[in-house]
């Protein structure tokens, strides 16, 4: 009685019509680089003793073989090619990382070109197409680089090299030079958050330590910024850039230079009609509040910048924009405040009473500030004019009740300043429309008129002849 | 709002009444309103201002209105550089089209770039107004201060101006301006080199031959190795244009060596741009050098490591061997390009578009390289795919001839009969009664129609009816004769098939064939298998029974 299990019958059976081969699951794709060319041949390097195991005279030459073995690159796309020789490479870097954190006297003259071989050959590459056009760097997930493992130990091992005790610029000068720091700047569009971050650290160390190179990563971080703002809009690594230079801003010398103005105004300020500027906000504000720090006169500049790129349909960027400005104003000088007040209210008005009520609120929460509150009281007769009417339409038109009484609240507080001024702008609102309306028809009838001139000049003067 | 001092007080405007109403205060004060909105709609109606100021004042006040007060929002001043490309009639003809050149230099060097393009395109516009004396006077000075520029906005604009003014000015200006050009190719921002790359090809058809080869061939081969890839694909769009500037002995030593280094360009993007305009560089430097060097050149793209650049390649295939010479086209298809193309889709649509390849290739080569594809593609996990192959079928079998396809395709186009997919079972019947066209009722007894006929024992419904669909399609086609003596018995027979589907197709069938037979045959035997499907249990049988009785007039 043996029951043998049978098999289910096949798929194919019970369809009557035979599948041919069964769809492959598609795999998420990591990265690779289009540096590595496939060979057709495994890779095969010879396994050296560990730098511990050898005599102190013998480990400078082991180094530099070491490093020279972690020059052969992997196909990381192909998982499984090469196994045990990419575990090898990858001990290998793990044991430079640490035989360079701690140990003394390794550093020879020779040593620098063969360090700065090693790290070009795996970073340096042309970085790959992104997986989709449409990469929306808010909503989507990152493609990330394939050959991270082997990458992030030599960014790790770089970094340390740098901070060394023993690291000398003057030797390494001469092999970390600009076009190194070219082609590291190009790495930062890299779409690995990872190798940003490593990057972020490895040119601030090497901004720190090679003087003769500042004037250079700064002009071709510039060129950067201006490629992304006016040519492609398209960038990865505008908020590690921008954090570098928080820290660099942070170091200018006073009085500041006219080229650091110029990156002010010419590239910072313009930086904020990014599409993406939510990725990189929080750090642009940064930037800028730090250069206000240092020199206040460049308080009117910067926000006139602020209100020319003032957001026209993007509410969340209008949000955005609203709290950098009250940051700008956190530290304002009252002096200067006074140059730009109106312009300024003059927009603070217009978000006031704007329908989409974040950006309302945002706005009216100024009246939370005290410092604020503090400069608006100080010169009311000027502001308040300007803020008048919108409130007061708002205060009844308003579809948010929230707002409402954040209006009423404000009203109130301005009726507190200024109350003979008030009084007089109430009395006058109606008048004041009125008067708006008249010259609203005035303009109309003018272009009626010019309108119909233009067409009686045309028909005399049909065979084209212009009249002067 | 400040309220501009009128310089012309209130006098008034010309003789005829009412038109003098309109002093330039009024119409600035429109153009300087506080809201952008109704400042927006008056730079737009400019031509309506500048009509009523008339032609002098318009050159007098407006236009130097204009050039001082240019810092306003960029949607206005977009607005402006658009109205003053077509300002000419405006301030009294050609004569005085230099007038409009003051403001639109103020717009070129504005931070925006639509503002700056357009700046740069209205400029271009009014170019071809100004008389060679006007052009040397004003416009190329306008052109060399922008190109001076501090900022690299106004280099960039004055990197569109180069080609327009350069044609009809002295031969002493020109040589400025090809400096000029020669410095901002090698400027130190990328930003405007990338502009210089971007306009080499335009300005290389402008310029004399000698200056083409002596200027131009080392300007296009240092931005084709200048350090950022964003210039050096730039390079290789100019290729195409200064290629076909030159006579052909001249393309091997000034042009290939820079396109073949590009073709192996470490960055993909290069590559990429190269592979995407290969039919133009084709065209572009002629048959010779394309068998010695595109030939090799496109090989290794279509083997590119990077999908994107093999993607790029691929799409240019087929224009690539279309414009081939001739002679050496089938051959340099078979030996080079065709193992390089890994897509089967790719490699088929290549073979189709090639006449009497059998007689070039000899049957064997033939089957060797291309039956492996098709019967890849004919058993592709796509049913799209199968069907791309389907459609090709009968316009293969057309060039590889009846014993070829007897031998080695026809096993293929049963299979596809019995695929899981109804659309590929559906284009495999279409097929077959396309190949029963081209070789005829004769070959089709020998060879489909027994296998076919076979089917309407088979185990599954679904292919007992894939028989009666092939009978449908086939009948005509075959004749009156196969259908009455081979189809037909088949077709009664499965009147009595167990399976409701299987008999009301039968019923379908024999409305369809009905035609086919002739008279006789319909009374004595299509008939009485019908009144007996019109009796039949099942609703739909009896339904398609009756349906076809009245049809084929049987009652």
């Amino acid at each position: 009685m043996s029951s043998a299990a049978t098999a289910p019958p096949s798929v194919d059976k019970v369809d009557g019509f035979s599948r041919k081969s069964v769809r492959k699951a598609k795999q998420k794709r990591a990265q690779s680089s289009s540096q590595f060319r496939s060979q057709d041949k495994p890779i095969e390097l010879v396994q050296l003793p560990l730098l511990k195991d050898v005599s102190a005279q013998e480990q400078p030459e082991l180094f530099l073989k070491k490093l020279q073995q972690c020059c052969t690159l992997f196909d990381f796309m192909d998982t499984l090619s090469d196994l045990k020789m990419k575990e090898y490479k990858r001990s290998t870097l793990n044991e430079l990382v640490d035989y360079v954190t701690v140990s003394r006297g390794y550093l020879t003259e020779q040593t620098y070109p063969e360090v700065v071989k090693m790290v070009s050959y795996n970073i340096f590459r042309t970085l790959p197409p992104s997986d989709s056009n449409e990469f929306d760097p808010e909503e989507d997930e990152p493609t990330l680089e394939a050959s991270w493992p082997h990458l992030q130990l030599v960014y790790e091992f770089f970094i340390r090299f740098l901070e060394s005790q023993e690291f000398q610029p003057s030797i390494a000068k001469k092999y970390i030079d600009q076009k190194f720091v070219l082609q590291l700047l190009e790495l930062f569009d890299s779409e690995d958050p990872r190798e940003r971050d490593c990057l972020k650290t490895v040119l601030h160390r090497i901004y720190g330590k090679f003087l003769g190179l500042r004037a250079f990563i700064r002009k071709q971080i510039n060129n950067i910024f201006l490629g992304f703002v006016y040519e492609t809009e398209h960038f990865n690594g505008v908020a590690e850039l921008l954090e570098i230079l928080g820290s660099i801003i942070n170091g200018f010398a006073l009085p500041l230079k006219a080229e650091h103005k110029q990156f002010l105004v010419k590239v910072l300020l313009p930086l904020h009609s990014a599409r993406s500027l939510s990725l990189f906000h929080a750090q642009l504000a940064y930037c800028i509040v730090q250069f206000l720090e240092k020199d206040p006169t460049l308080t009117e500049p910067v926000i006139r910048g602020l209100l020319k790129f003032w957001p026209k349909t993007c509410s969340q960027k209008e949000v955005m924009f609203l709290g950098e400005l009250e940051e700008i104003l956190d530290v304002i000088e009252p002096t200067q405040f006074v140059k730009i007040q109106e312009p300024l209210f003059k927009q603070i008005s217009r978000c006031v009473s704007s329908p989409h009520f974040q950006v309302a609120e945002r706005a009216l929460y100024y009246w939370n500030n005290e410092y604020i509150m503090s400069l608006i009281e100080e010169n009311s007769s000027v502001i308040l004019p300007i803020m008048f009417a919108s409130l007061y339409r708002i205060s009844k038109e308003h579809w948010n009740p929230a707002i409402s009484a954040l209006i009423y609240n404000v009203l109130k507080a301005f009726m507190e300043m200024n109350s003979a001024l008030f009084d007089e702008l109430a009395a006058t609102y109606k008048s004041d429309r009125q008067r708006e309306k008249k010259k609203e028809k005035d303009r109309e009838d003018l272009w009626r008129k010019l309108e119909e001139l233009e067409l009686r000049r045309g028909i005399q003067n049909s065979d084209g002849i212009i009249p002067t | 709002a400040r309220r501009c001092a009128s310089p012309a007080g209130d006098k008034m405007a010309g003789a005829d009444g009412d038109d003098s109403l309109y002093p330039i205060a009024v119409l600035i004060d429109e153009l300087r309103n506080e809201d952008v909105q109704l400042r927006l709609n008056s730079i737009k109606k400019l031509s309506t201002i500048a009509l009523a100021l008339g032609v002098e004042r318009t050159r007098t006040e407006l236009l130097p209105f204009l050039t001082d007060t240019i810092y306003d929002e960029d949607e206005v001043l977009l607005a402006l550089a658009e109205q003053l490309g077509n300002f000419t009639m405006l301030v009294g003809g050609p004569e005085y089209v230099h007038c409009l050149l003051p403001p639109l230099e103020s717009l070129a060097t504005v931070e925006e770039t639509v503002v700056r393009d357009k700046a740069v395109e209205s400029l271009r516009k009014i170019s071809h107004e100004h008389s060679p004396v006007d052009l040397e006077v004003h416009f190329e000075p306008l052109v060399k201060r922008l190109a001076s520029g501090d900022w690299f906005t106004s280099r960039t604009s004055a990197c569109g101006l180069f080609s327009v003014c350069y044609p009809r000015v002295s031969s002493t200006v020109k040589a400025e301006i090809r400096q000029h050009f020669r410095n901002l190719c090698s400027d130190d921002t990328p930003m405007v080199r990338r502009a210089a790359a971007s306009k080499l090809g335009e300005f290389a058809k402008v310029l004399e031959l000698e200056y083409v080869k002596s200027d131009i061939i080392s300007l296009f081969t240092a931005l084709a190795s200048d350090e950022q890839d964003s210039v050096r694909l730039l390079a290789v769009e100019a290729c195409v244009s200064i290629a076909t500037l030159l006579p052909q002995e001249d393309l091997e030593t000034l042009v290939m060596p820079t396109l073949r280094q590009a073709a192996e360009d470490k960055s993909w993007r290069v590559r990429y741009m190269v592979a995407d305009k290969f039919s133009e560089l084709q065209k572009a430097v002629g048959p010779e050098i394309t068998k010695n060097d595109l030939v090799p050149a496109f090989q290794n793209l279509l083997k590119d490591c990077e999908a994107e650049v093999r993607a790029a390649a691929a799409n240019k295939v087929k224009e690539f061997c279309e414009n081939l010479p001739e002679d050496s086209r089938e051959t340099i298809i078979m030996t080079h390009i065709l193992p390089c193309v890994k897509c089967p889709e790719v490699r088929l649509n290549i073979i189709s578009n090639l006449d009497c390849v059998n007689e070039v290739i000899g049957i064997r080569q033939l089957s060797q390289s291309l039956l492996p594809a098709i019967v890849e593609l004919a058993e592709d996990a796509k049913w799209r795919v199968r069907l791309a192959i389907i459609e090709y079928m009968p316009l293969l079998a057309g060039q590889l001839g009846v014993e070829f396809f007897d031998e080695k395709l026809n096993s293929l186009c049963m299979a596809w009969l019995v695929d899981h997919v109804y659309a590929i079972r559906e284009a495999a019947t279409c097929n077959l009664t396309k190949l029963v066209e081209k070789f005829g009722a004769e070959w089709a007894q020998n060879t489909i129609v027994p296998k076919v006929l076979g089917m309407a024992n088979d185990p599954n419904y679904l292919h007992r009816m894939t028989t009666l669909f092939c009978i449908n399609a086939l009948s005509e086609a075959c004749g009156q004769e196969i259908t009455t003596k081979h189809m037909l018995p088949v077709v009664l027979k499965m009147s009595n098939d167990q399976v409701a589907n299987v008999r009301f197709n039968v019923a379908k069938s024999l409305q369809k064939i009905g035609p086919v037979l002739d008279s006789n045959c319909l009374q004595a035997e299509v008939k009485p298998v019908l009144e007996k499907l019109a009796a039949d249990q099942d609703i739909d049988v009896k339904y398609f029974a009756q349906e076809a009785v009245s049809v084929l007039a049987l009652a």
